[in-house]
């Protein structure tokens, strides 16, 4: 792999572009890997990657039904942050923030990350006492975050309206490392860095089923053939169901379709990440100055990757309440993605009933953000068997034992 | 927008009149189960992409819990019933057989 660097574009430059290489190479797949990850989203290449990188294994298979990073990936409004209640979540997020800090070093490819700053909003006084809470136990986990008063709100955000009529703007909560990122980089990034490492990337790849032998995985029936394995990763969000139903067990997760669209460009006007959890809406300005916006999850079972229409009407009117300015901008696109949502709306990195099978899913509304975090955990799963102490909490036995990490009653909403 | 008839009421509904409420025919264990039966009963869930039975209530409306047999691929509907069943009723089975020949069934 030819590393980017600005010597490289002046390279180019001066031959006419003509020597960029292909990011990764589309191999067709071998017949036995050591590891088979199914899912080439964000959370798959980057287990694939730390796979690769920490713990020296490299005869990996990233196996994926569309294209890379198509699916949630692809459809998320790239918020990224780490100031949750609960400790567990606290200490992955974070680590993903960490991670988020020098990916594009890390890569050697831009990602873009924007640590703008990140406001919730509280508006109601439930909500107040909710994130004071939070700010406390941010600052034991060692996630510096801060209450800010509503003109300080003001001040940050000048096209906020804090004294609204329903939801005055009470103060908020303040992570100044959060921010954005750009979502097809960080999977394009990890993409590219794992070819380099002599890993296949596989796409247009559909699992059909998995073998077993004995109670232990050893590979996927798929589109292009069997595929065998030493050990399988199941890294697919929404879809996570199925899959888990071809190796043989249940997961504590229903599918739903969660909802984001974007404004027509305007000029900068807002250089933070805003979200309003009581009337369910957040907003960022993307680079191209779209006001990038996302709502609340559906509340049935959907696979088709669109939401109900009056969600877009309850978050835009929540929104237009909150930023008056907003209200004559026209909607360009909306799109939904499908998240599996577990009942305490924290994510499952886990072993699981099948031997040397794993799984990495649930992240619900929170996939992106946590995104190196995530590959970093499973990874050590994987290479190990066991989990280290990101994962361990994240277990899927915790519902059977009640050890909720409950983030549901933390944040109450889509994080 | 899902659009189901209330079977306890009669009125064609559309979803903002209705509150949705998951996966339908759950056995319910109570304090004297194993922990697996519980654990199955609260939180393991089919969660198909296809064919699905659910509970919704009619609660801007009569304000009653029915049944609904949809698909979760194509948001079709393939027909509402009174909830005081363990198992979805024949004619509905029927709608879907004649609309989903490959579907597995009920299980």
């Amino acid at each position: 792999m030819k590393r980017y660097s600005v010597f490289a574009i002046a390279r180019e430059a001066l031959r006419h572009h003509t020597g960029w290489e292909r990011a990764w190479a589309s191999p067709e797949p071998k017949p036995q890997y050591d590891v088979v990850i199914v899912g080439a989203g964000g959370h798959g290449l980057a287990t694939a990657y730390y796979l690769g990188k920490n713990h020296g294994i490299r005869n990996v298979a990233i196996i994926e039904k569309g294209w890379l990073g198509g699916g949630n990936t692809g459809r998320n409004t790239t918020i990224i942050r780490s100031n949750y209640l609960q400790d567990p979540s606290a200490a992955i997020y974070d680590k993903a923030l960490q991670l988020y800090e020098t990916l594009s070093q890390d890569l050697n490819y831009n990602v873009m990350f924007s640590p703008r700053g990140l406001l919730m909003l509280a508006q109601t006084h439930h909500e107040v006492r909710g994130y004071l809470r939070t700010v406390h136990a941010n600052g034991l986990q060692g996630v510096s975050t801060e209450w800010i008063s509503p003109e300080r709100v003001k001040e940050l955000v000048p096209i906020i309206n804090i004294d609204g009529p329903r939801y005055p703007v009470l103060g908020a909560l303040y992570q100044p490392r959060g921010g954005t990122g750009r979502h097809d980089a960080v999977a394009w990034g990890y993409a590219r860095a794992c070819s380099a490492m002599g890993m296949d990337i596989i796409q247009k790849c559909e699992v059909k089923g998995v073998r077993s032998e004995g109670g232990v995985v050893t590979g996927v029936d798929t589109t292009k053939g069997f595929i065998g394995c030493r050990k399988l990763g199941m890294v697919v969000a929404g879809h996570s169901g199925q899959l888990a139903e071809m190796a043989g067990f249940r997961l504590p997760i229903e599918a739903v379709a969660l909802q984001a669209m974007v404004s027509e460009p305007i000029k900068p006007c807002m250089d933070v990440v805003v979200m309003a959890n009581t009337v369910h809406g957040y907003m960022s300005q993307s680079d191209k100055g779209e006001m990038v916006i996302g709502g609340g999850t559906d509340g049935f079972n959907n696979y088709t990757q669109r939401g109900s229409f009056h969600h877009i009407e309850e978050t835009l009117r929540a929104l237009v309440e909150t930023f008056p300015m907003i209200s004559r901008l026209k909607m360009l696109r909306q799109w939904g993605g499908i998240v599996d949502m577990t009942g305490d709306r924290s994510p499952l990195i886990s072993k699981t009933p099948l031997g040397n099978c794993f799984i990495n899913c649930g992240w619900g509304t929170g996939g992106f953000k946590s995104i190196p975090g995530s590959g970093w955990a499973m990874a050590e799963l994987m290479a190990k068997g066991e989990p280290g102490p990101l994962a361990e909490a994240f277990n899927m036995w915790r519902f059977k034992e009640g050890r909720f990490i409950d983030e549901s009653v933390a944040a109450g909403v889509a994080h | 927008m899902l659009i189901l008839e209330c079977p306890c009421c009669g009125v064609m509904a559309d979803e903002t009149e209705l509150a949705p409420g998951y996966e339908a025919h759950l056995k319910r264990f109570g304090p004297d189960s194993s922990d697996e039966e519980f654990e199955a009963y609260m939180f393991a869930r089919k969660n198909p992409k296809g064919v699905h039975f659910e509970r919704w209530r009619h609660a801007y409306g009569c304000g009653k819990w029915f049944l609904a047999a949809r698909d979760t691929a194509t948001l079709e509907v393939f027909g509402t019933y009174p909830a005081q069943v363990s198992e979805p009723p024949a004619d509905i089975i029927a709608k879907i057989r004649a609309k989903r020949p490959d579907w597995k069934g009920f299980k």
